[in-house]
């Protein structure tokens, strides 16, 4: 199980995605799991290995390190870029379910063709309007919460060149260097941004469906 | 989600190529992405392992290191094959939209569409006019943006494309100046002038490309123009019919086959 088979399993929800949403699918796979897999987990691969303390004294690495990346950079954007992937299930199960319940009508008897089942495409009316709303409202919940978390705990954005730890048993204050801290800036940034890109189509696609369910209401009544 | 997952994706897109189109995306994958898979990664592996100075100053290396390379060649090519190759998706999804809308028309039963059924409008080759003309156009002059952008980058950050073997460097906590050896600079040097020509090759074709377009569109404009001259109320449907096809007969013979299935 690795993101390709995240990818195998979210291309299923993709046909039943709007535009907006097919637009943000190719932008989490391409700008940001792509990115992670190919190019950032280079830069973070020698973090611990290259993290260098002004020291000889045992373990005073280990514990810098420790207090001053709790968790690794890496590790937080799988989390962020799994969590935010899964509310599409939710769709993906809902579309399932109504399929599911037509296949059990024409298996009692009604005139269904079940081929044209397989095919159909489902719009997004009714509770899977609301499934669907949700997802995304979920989506935007969970890449903001992360953002937040990165921000607290790394003190911004930036990557420093140096920190000074004097956590036990380091003796006094003890300069450590973090290893290629002006790449890390860089991808750290390109990832905000990717996020904030995906954040904003996000928004677009909830308008988006807000403004279909008003217009087909205000169609209704006359 | 790595390089195998983007040939998949780009290989649906090189069904709507021109020739030169598809023969591009070959020198895309073939000549770049694989050379930085198998030979480029292995030689700047050990970049900031085998990158000593001439100091037991704690700290002093890792500096300069960050100092001298602010972003690795590596990386720098990974993100510039990723924003070269995106472009192509705005083709696809403009294909994937017109087909979109042409199997509600056919779900809605109008009588002007031609189809039989759903698989021949999957099946369809769009031809490249009207505003896929136009997206398509884009995608060439976007991705040849970002290769002028990225080739710049490199020239700027690097201070032209040839890896010293030696550096200076006198950034705290480095004691005085210091002088600190690069890993395998004459292969790096090799690598970098390899990829900046194949680059180069890619920008060629993208402008040959891009005339290719242009001219199609002039000769197709003045076509149009001289018809309506000779024949201004003559329906042309039948000859205009036969010229498409003679034209997507002559296209396709002209495409070679070049291994991507979508």
């Amino acid at each position: 199980m690795d993101w390709g088979s995240l990818q195998a399993v979210l291309g299923g929800v993709n046909k039943h995605s709007t535009s907006i949403g097919k637009i943000w699918l190719t932008v989490l796979f391409i700008f940001r799991i792509m990115i992670l897999v190919v190019a950032a987990e280079r830069v973070w691969g020698d973090e611990q290995q290259d993290f260098v303390c002004n020291t000889l004294q045992p373990g005073c690495r280990n514990v810098c390190y420790d207090h001053f990346f709790p968790i690794s950079h890496i590790r937080l954007w799988a989390l962020q870029l799994i969590f935010v992937s899964t509310p599409a299930l939710l769709v993906a199960m809902h579309v399932a379910y109504t399929r599911h319940e037509k296949k059990r009508r024409f298996r009692n008897g009604e005139k269904i063709d079940i081929e044209e089942l397989k095919n159909e495409k489902i719009h997004i009316r009714g509770a899977l309007w609301w499934t669907y709303t949700s997802s995304i409202f979920f989506r935007l919940v969970f890449e903001a919460v992360f953002m937040y978390v990165f921000y607290y705990m790394y003190d911004g954005y930036q990557m420093p060149r140096l920190v000074k730890c004097d956590a036990w048993p380091c003796p006094n204050v003890v300069d450590c260097f973090v290893s290629r801290p002006t790449e890390k800036t860089t991808f750290t940034i390109f990832m905000l941004a990717v996020s904030g890109i995906c954040i904003t189509l996000n928004l677009a696609e909830l308008c988006y469906l807000v403004m279909k369910i008003c217009t087909k209401d205000s169609k209704k009544t006359p | 989600m790595d390089w195998g997952a983007l040939q998949t994706i780009l290989g649906g897109v090189n069904k709507h190529s021109t020739s030169i189109g598809k023969i591009w995306l070959t020198v895309l994958f073939i000549f770049r992405i694989m050379i930085l898979v198998v030979a480029a990664e292995t030689v700047w592996g050990d970049e900031q392992d085998d990158f000593v100075c001439n100091t037991l100053q704690p700290g002093c290396k890792n500096v300069c290191y960050d100092h001298f390379f602010p972003i690795s060649h590596i990386r720098l090519w990974a993100l510039q094959l990723i924003f070269v190759s995106t472009p192509a998706l705005l083709v696809a999804m403009h294909v994937a939209y017109r087909r979109h809308e042409k199997k509600r028309q056919f779900r809605k039963g109008d009588q002007k569409c031609e189809f039989k059924d759903i698989e021949e409008i999957r099946r369809q080759r769009f031809r490249i006019e009207g505003a896929l003309w136009w997206t398509y156009t884009s995608s060439i002059f976007c991705r040849l943006a970002f290769e002028a952008v990225f080739m710049y980058a490199f020239y700027f950050m690097y201070d032209g494309f040839r890896m010293p073997r030696l550096m200076k460097c006198d950034a705290w906590p480095c004691p005085n100046v210091v002088d600190c050896f690069v890993s395998r600079p004459t292969e790096k040097t090799v690598f970098t002038i390899f990829m900046i020509a194949v680059s180069s090759i890619c920008i060629l074709l993208n402008v040959a490309e891009l005339c290719y377009l242009l001219t199609k569109f002039f000769l197709r404009r003045s076509k149009r123009a001289g018809n309506q001259k000779h024949h201004p109320n003559h329906e042309n449907k039948e000859e205009t019919k036969q010229n498409e096809m003679n034209e997507l007969i002559s296209d396709s013979c002209q495409n070679p086959v070049i291994g991507f299935t979508s």
